[in-house]
């Protein structure tokens, strides 16, 4: 007797499509689409005039050092972020995994950070760091180190790489947990029988077994550090001192909107996004091989 | 049976509603978009409310949308969505950028003209419309709240310290705060807000040279700045010399340290004249107002000195009713009693000559001579071509990028005049994107 249920009709695996396909044309393919045709207009702020200029905004942007620097700076931002994040937040999940007395609570603050607004979170760092009337920043004056994010930018990268570690932390404790929660605790007994280590189960059998939520958060963390923090560095440091904040997702908010530069900045986000595409692209290509589902 | 009835009580309400809603005539809305906080959000609130009860045409509704620069984009992104409001408040350096928006607004000379209020433009004081008017003197936008820079004096402190006179040139600053620093301010000998504000902008028309040609933009969009001078790099070089120990002490690009002044870490603090309001709720010191410092050995100086604030522009494409009550609206605002009140309140300057006169006859300024220092700044002597405004397209981020260099100098990462080169060259990169964009 045959029990599977078959579907003749040709037409309704695409109408199932369909909801989907809508949202990811609307929110995305029709907006991208968008800012590739602006990267190639210059336009006024108002949208008054506007004129085809082929590549030229990408000629321009190609010729500021400062871009280049934002590129650096992305770079040794994102990294930062990503690699504190995602081993600190581990740290947390594995330590909150334990048979602790007051998991739930603990769990619950460790939770807590991710509802907090960007710019709130940025706000906060603002009060705890700023060179003279910050809490914290006041028994680092008198401890003589001159904490001046103000002007010294590797003060400032910091500070911003700090909030946010800070806000991505909960996330990725989140997920971090769950996966280590579905490790069934056989497999670590059975390793514990047989005399191994807490350090050398966990490298041996817990880690790789948790590779698939390592893996996804990888993919997630790159593109939050390319693309959320943007409202935790406006509110920090603003892209200073001397452009040392600046990533590549801020330079096209200061350039677009602060000034009003839409085909520029339009040209930016398209660099932008190749590069987010092509970071994904490599991490499923090569990454996700030595992940083990 | 009840979808029905709900239908019913639907049609009931709206009913009710509409025949509420709708007087012997129409009210026109006039919508307002600004960017006032705190006190001065009041009394936006009650400018609106005051003109309102006095007539019964006209209804202005004000709106607050965020910081002057998140009010500008706003705008903007409004008018591309096809909905602007009648009026909105925009910040002195956003002004090239509107005044080229030709269609987008509608001039405040034409708006008065063809709505038949009367308007005499001579009214008002030049220092302050020359920021807002053609090179013919046709002013484009109405001036709201405006302000200048002002340096700040903790006199407490200062006696403390044994200054007897407050300095007035830049080096008694330095001097001062040399004494300030050693005298317990390890921290700050002297500060400021508004970095590029204070030492490019105020700093060249105070020393009556050009920020930019064709009088700092004002003449035209083909100007090309020149703030890199020997004057400008000699004290760009002075500051960076006295951040070393923080005799000087680099307080960022807006004005969100200035709490540094009334919590009493620097005792001399230069920002903003419209700072008054919140020094006088949280300075627990005897202080006052000075005009800014210069340099003894430039002819001429001080100047004048230029105004910071912002201005309300008409958005074009309304109903010509709709500007009919936008120009009484203005007319109101100008009025000799509500502009000198405005200025007591607020510390604004007060924008007519008539508020301004009032405001000595009533013996005001002997009480109260810290609001006169930034009218005396303005009045110093007869603008030039340096000292009457500056324009430049795409300003809102060029000070961003000016401020840019000069933390890069501060910092010890270039010389002065490397960073005033780069600030030059990257900014008129800037102008010329910007003269292409408004052709």
């Amino acid at each position: 007797m045959e029990k599977s249920v078959v579907f003749n009709n040709k037409l309704l695996p695409y109408l199932l499509l369909v909801p989907q396909l809508i949202i990811t044309f609307v929110f995305f393919y029709w907006p991208a689409s968008q800012a590739v045709w602006q990267s190639f207009l210059r336009e006024d702020a108002f949208g008054l005039n506007s004129e085809f200029v082929g590549l030229e905004n990408y000629q321009a942007l190609f010729a500021q050092p400062e871009y280049y620097k934002a590129i650096l700076t992305t770079l040794v931002f994102s990294s930062l972020v990503a690699a504190l994040s995602l081993s600190i937040a581990l740290l947390f999940a594995t330590q909150a995994d334990k048979n602790l007395k007051a998991a739930g609570a603990y769990k619950t603050l460790m939770i807590w950070p991710y509802a907090v607004a960007p710019a709130v979170a940025g706000v906060l760092w603002i009060f705890m760091f700023h060179p003279s009337l910050g809490t914290l920043a006041r028994p680092l004056r008198w401890m003589n180190f001159d904490w001046n994010p103000l002007l010294n930018g590797n003060h400032a990268l910091i500070l911003v790489v700090m909030a946010a570690v800070w806000k991505q932390i909960s996330y990725n404790f989140l997920f971090f947990l769950a996966g280590l929660q579905s490790i069934p605790k056989s497999v670590i007994e059975a390793s514990a029988i047989d005399g191994a280590g807490p350090m050398r189960r966990f490298w041996t059998i817990v880690f790789p077994l948790l590779s698939p939520t390592t893996f996804f958060l990888l993919v997630v963390n790159v593109v939050y550090v390319f693309f959320d923090t943007f409202g935790i560095i406006d509110a920090v440091t603003g892209g200073g001192p001397a452009g040392a904040t600046t990533t590549m997702v801020y330079k096209v908010y200061a350039d677009g909107r602060l000034g009003g530069d839409l085909g520029g900045s339009a040209a930016q986000s398209v660099v932008l996004m190749v590069i987010v595409i092509g970071l994904t692209a490599i991490q499923f290509r090569y990454v996700e091989r030595k992940v083990q589902y | 049976m009840a979808f029905r009835q709900f239908g019913a009580a639907v049609a009931a309400a709206a009913t009710l509603a509409f025949t509420s809603a709708s007087p012997a005539y129409a009210v026109i809305d006039i919508q307002w978009w600004h960017a006032m906080t705190g006190g001065n959000n009041d009394i936006v609130n009650k400018l609106a409310e005051d003109f309102n009860a006095s007539q019964s045409e006209y209804k202005v509704i004000p709106s607050y949308k965020g910081s002057y620069p998140d009010t500008m984009n706003a705008g903007i992104a409004a008018f591309r969505a096809g909905n602007a409001p009648h009026i909105i408040q925009v910040f002195e350096v956003g002004t090239a950028t509107m005044m080229s928006a030709t269609g987008a607004i509608k001039p405040v000379y034409q708006l008065m003209k063809d709505a038949g209020e009367p308007f005499d433009p001579k009214a008002y004081l030049p220092a302050i419309t020359g920021y807002y008017s053609t090179s013919k003197g046709d002013m484009l936008s109405f001036p709201f709240n405006s302000s200048s820079m002002v340096m700040w004096i903790n006199k407490d402190e200062l006696k403390k310290a044994g200054i007897a006179d407050i300095p007035k040139t830049w080096p008694e600053v330095f001097e001062a705060a040399k004494k300030l620093k050693a005298a317990g301010h390890t921290t700050c000998g002297f500060s400021n807000a508004w970095a590029t504000w204070a030492h490019i902008e105020q700093f060249s028309a105070w020393h009556n040279v050009p920020i930019g040609s064709k009088a700092n933009g004002l003449d035209g969009f083909d100007t090309v700045l020149q703030f890199n001078s020997p004057l400008h790099v000699r004290h760009l070089q002075n500051l960076i010399d006295l951040q070393k120990d923080k005799t000087y002490d680099y307080a960022g690009r807006g004005n969100a340290s200035e709490n540094r002044f009334a919590s009493g870490e620097c005792a001399i603090f230069m920002t903003s004249s419209g700072y008054y309001a919140t020094a006088k709720s949280t300075a627990k010191f005897d202080f006052t107002s000075a005009p800014m410092p210069y340099y003894p050995d430039v002819e001429g100086a001080p100047q004048n000195s230029i105004i910071g604030g912002a201005s309300l522009w008409v958005m074009g494409g309304k109903k010509p009713e709709e500007y009919k009550g936008i120009a009484k609206f203005f007319t109101f605002l100008s009025e000799t009693d509500r502009q000198a009140k405005l200025h007591q309140e607020s510390g604004y300057l007060p924008i007519t000559k008539a508020a301004y006169e009032k405001t000595v006859k009533d013996g005001f300024y002997e009480k109260n001579p810290t609001l006169q220092t930034p009218l005396k700044e303005l009045t110093n002597k007869e603008p030039t071509e340096n000292s009457r405004g500056l324009r430049f397209g795409n300003m809102v981020q060029m000070r961003d990028i000016w401020a840019e260099e000069m933390e890069a100098a501060l910092a010890g990462q270039k010389t002065a005049k490397e960073a005033l080169d780069a600030a030059v060259s990257r900014g008129n990169a800037m102008l010329r994107t910007f003269e292409k964009t408004v052709k």
